[in-house]
């Protein structure tokens, strides 16, 4: 296949590592040639988060080139937009939690918080398509990740990586109630 | 679900998608290696949390973290000299500790082979520098393997053990960040699990082993003539390859992951120089290099960091009077960072502007974005600390920051920590600073890991030269930063549960006569006893105590009775004088567009600590449903 990127990207503690890998084994199980890199140590703690993801026959690091991504997947809005800047091509795709967890500087008053509005307005000019994800009933926010995961699925944002493959992903790294409350929303949100 | 462990001990040979830093220890398990030791620092954690994965009575061999680099190096050495293979590990700047034993490893005849495994870290994405620790390589006659990915993570460990078993000497595995962390997919050969022979074969016959005076000059020529053979091997050395694109014009030397950003850059171009890689960075395969220079007229060396393994080649072009155009470093830039694809296309491109197509950035069709630095978490104990220090200590003041999550503080709002330097620094610089000095206090702050990895000369000097200052402990009861390893006030080790060294008993012993203890919630509190330990004219240590709240909130999620708490801003009362926000500036509290404080949920463990922040007590703890 033709090589496509991945660049995942959230906050240190938003559960990035566990949508990577589920991405990672999922597109392994689609029997896909697949490589990845996460952030890992200093940066974890409220920092900005990355995962890298490379799927193809000719690809050989797992670090994307910039703005080479073709899907960017954020688990905030700070950071889809960064994420944005940063990695994604010109009509690509952006899919990302509708959620704000503010930088230092916009606690402290010092500059204005990135709203959805502003994405929207950069995705139109850079022909980007938005997919927007918020669930007002989640309880918990420890499954965002998940949410977003079913929305990957449901919109096959991953060329030749369907529900199956996402399943038994996520049945190689969970068990028990875990992987239940999982599965059970990934279920629920794909459809 | 099959867990890591499993996967890891599996004995038929099998696939499985991992990290460089797992495929690092199939491959010691498949070695039959015998003893791991190591001090936590990124990017190398993730290695002890797959050995970890291996319930111990199944752990094919002893590990343990020590209490710094310098102390694994030593166990590993004693292993080895004992006849059982060994493996240290640990990041770049852990050589730095470590390197006084390191340095003499290679006068040895370590019978059981021992290799150094460093996590190097060009991009500084988690270390104080990106130091190219190759330097050591030649500085100790130690051989250096380098590795692209999971799978030569993998299959250069193997043959870097035998070899190393065979000619009784050390060997550098060099990894660096994006290799540890990258996964792939990596075939597995099979293992057939050994008995231990737990013969100790220490034997001075194998010596000598005291390199002292004029008997250091046999063990030198003995380093010198391993190194000489090491030459040989490197020129013969499976590890190093050529990407053959028929290319008899231009042709590139690389190695590392510099090699898969220079396969990716050249995805993307016509005309392809043919590469050589080399596996083996140190000593290089002259021949094979004089060979691949010999067939090019132009040859590129893309080298991340510094001119290495360039100089050497330059010398062997000159004493073989090659008429090759080598092109090294061209300018400062070229030294500096990760090569990743973006940077490898740079360096690419100043040397061969057309052999590359054009690519089109953004140009300022970007969003600025505010930045994200790293936060303490919401609920840690040394934010309380910080903010209850800050209202103790004077502007003019100087605060002396050390390693560690407490590092965090020099960021605003609280500012505190203004120098850093390395692992268990601070007192010794605060004692440098405090000369002279009868005007500006000085106060260093420590880590409770850090304390007894290298902080404790620092403490022992202030007390033998009398210096004058305030050191503060920030005691979490982990190693925090790295992934909650547990040191030796932990109360256990890698293994099993062990005795507490208490901090406040062992300065008591040291002779400190001024020793403070608060746990750093009672803000209040802990500002009264900074501020007295600050007015004494001697050297006080104020231990400013509270355990990690990620690791705590962590395991309270795991319970089944375990119920979240928030905490709830009452707007009736608030007044918007934003001390919680704006001073205490837990990340937890978060700005309306009206300029209300509201709590995000999402981040919130309902700790409190934040609650004596406010003077109206508009902040109130909230059950959750």
């Amino acid at each position: 296949m033709k090589g496509f990127n991945i660049y995942l990207t959230g906050v240190g503690g938003q559960g990035i590592g566990l949508l990577s890998e589920i991405l990672l084994r999922g597109s392994y199980h689609a029997g896909l040639k697949v490589k990845s890199v996460d952030t890992h140590g200093l940066a974890q703690r409220g920092g900005v988060v990355v995962s890298q993801l490379r799927l193809g026959d000719r690809v050989h690091s797992p670090l994307i080139f910039q703005n080479e991504a073709d899907l960017v997947v954020a688990l905030e809005c700070h950071e889809a937009l960064r994420g944005i800047n940063r990695a994604l091509k010109d009509g690509g795709t952006l899919i990302y939690y509708n959620t704000i967890w503010q930088p230092l500087e916009v606690r402290l008053n010092l500059v204005k918080p990135i709203s959805g509005a502003m994405i929207s307005k950069q995705c139109q000019k850079r022909k980007i398509r938005e997919i927007s994800i918020f669930k007002t009933d989640l309880k918990d926010p420890h499954m965002q990740n998940i949410v977003l995961l079913a929305n990957i699925d449901k919109y096959s944002l991953i060329p030749g990586v369907k529900k199956e493959h996402y399943i038994k992903a996520m049945e190689d790294l969970l068990q028990g109630r875990l992987l239940e409350v999982n599965i059970e929303m990934f279920e629920k949100e794909r459809i | 679900m099959k867990t890591l462990g499993e996967i890891l001990l599996e004995e038929n040979s099998f696939s499985e998608i991992v990290m460089g830093n797992t495929a690092l220890v199939r491959a010691m398990i498949e070695s039959h290696t015998r003893v791991v030791t190591s001090y936590p620092g990124s990017p190398t954690p993730e290695i002890a949390e797959a050995i970890k994965s291996i319930p111990k009575e199944k752990r094919p061999f002893y590990f343990e973290f020590s209490t710094n680099e310098k102390v694994a190096t030593e166990v590993a050495y004693g292993a080895a000299v004992n006849g059982h293979l060994s493996t240290v590990f640990f990041k770049s700047v852990g050589l730095n500790v470590a390197s006084d034993t390191f340095i003499q490893l290679s006068l040895m005849n370590i019978i059981g082979g021992m290799i150094v495994v460093l996590g190097d870290d060009p991009g500084a994405n988690s270390s104080q520098n990106e130091q190219d620790n190759r330097h050591y390589a030649c500085l100790s006659y130690t051989p250096v393997f380098e590795p692209v990915s999971p799978n030569e993570v993998y299959t250069f460990y193997k043959e870097a053990a035998k070899l190393s078993i065979e000619m009784g000497m050390p060997i550098i595995l060099r990894l660096t960040t994006h290799v540890c962390h990258a996964k792939e997919k990596v075939k597995f050969q099979n293992w057939e699990p050994k008995k231990l022979d737990e013969t100790p074969r220490f034997d001075v016959k194998n010596g000598p082993y005291i390199p002292i005076a004029a008997d250091v000059f046999p063990m030198k020529r003995f380093s010198l003539q391993r190194l000489e053979k090491m030459k040989a091997y490197a020129d013969m050395s499976p590890l190093n390859r050529v990407v053959d694109h028929g290319n008899k014009n231009i042709g590139i030397i690389t190695m590392g992951l510099p090699f898969l950003s220079l396969m990716d850059v050249l995805e993307k171009t016509k005309e392809k120089p043919n590469i050589l890689k080399l596996g083996v960075v140190y000593p290089i395969p002259l021949k094979v290099i004089k060979a691949f220079l010999e067939t090019h007229e132009e040859v590129k060396i893309i080298e991340e960091l510094d001119n290495f393994v360039e100089k050497e080649i330059k010398l062997m072009a000159y004493d073989s009077r090659l008429s090759t155009r080598i092109i090294g470093k061209t300018d400062i830039e070229d030294w500096i960072g990760e090569y990743t694809p973006d940077k490898v296309y740079e360096v690419l491109k100043k040397t061969w502007p057309d052999l590359l197509p054009a690519r089109k950035g953004l140009g300022d069709n970007i969003f600025e974005v505010p930045n994200r630095p790293a936060q303490m978490c919401p609920g840690c104990g040394h934010r309380s600390a910080f903010h209850a220090i800050k209202k103790a200590i004077k502007d003019t003041d100087i605060t002396v920051a050390d390693i560690g999550c407490h590092t965090l503080g020099f960021l605003p709002p609280y500012q505190v920590g203004e120098l850093m330097m390395c692992m268990g620094a601070s007192t010794a610089i605060a004692s440098g600073l405090s000369l002279f000095n009868d005007t500006r206090k000085v106060i260093a702050f420590l880590g409770d890991s850090t304390f007894f990895h290298a902080g404790l000369p620092g403490i022992i000097n202030a007390l033998f030269n009398k210096h004058n200052l305030t050191l503060i402990l920030m005691e979490n009861g982990t190693t925090a930063m790295t992934g909650h390893q547990d040191h030796a006030a932990s109360g256990k080790n890698f293994n099993e549960p062990t005795d507490i060294i208490p901090l406040s008993r062992t300065l008591e012993g040291l002779g400190v006569k001024h020793i403070y203890e608060t746990d750093t919630y009672q803000q209040s509190n802990l500002t009264e006893i900074v501020k007295e330990a600050v007015g004494i004219n001697e050297f006080s240590v104020v231990i400013a105590k509270h355990p990690c709240m990620l690791k705590f909130i962590r395991e309270q999620r795991r319970k089944p009775s375990y119920k979240p708490r928030k905490v709830d801003i009452d707007q009736q009362k608030c007044q918007r004088f934003y001390d919680c926000i704006e001073k205490f500036a837990c990340p937890t509290f978060t700005r309306t567009d009206d300029q209300r404080v509201k709590i995000n949920r999402d981040l919130c463990i309902g700790d409190g600590s934040c609650l004596q922040t406010c003077q109206v007590k508009a902040i109130t703890p909230s059950q959750i449903e």
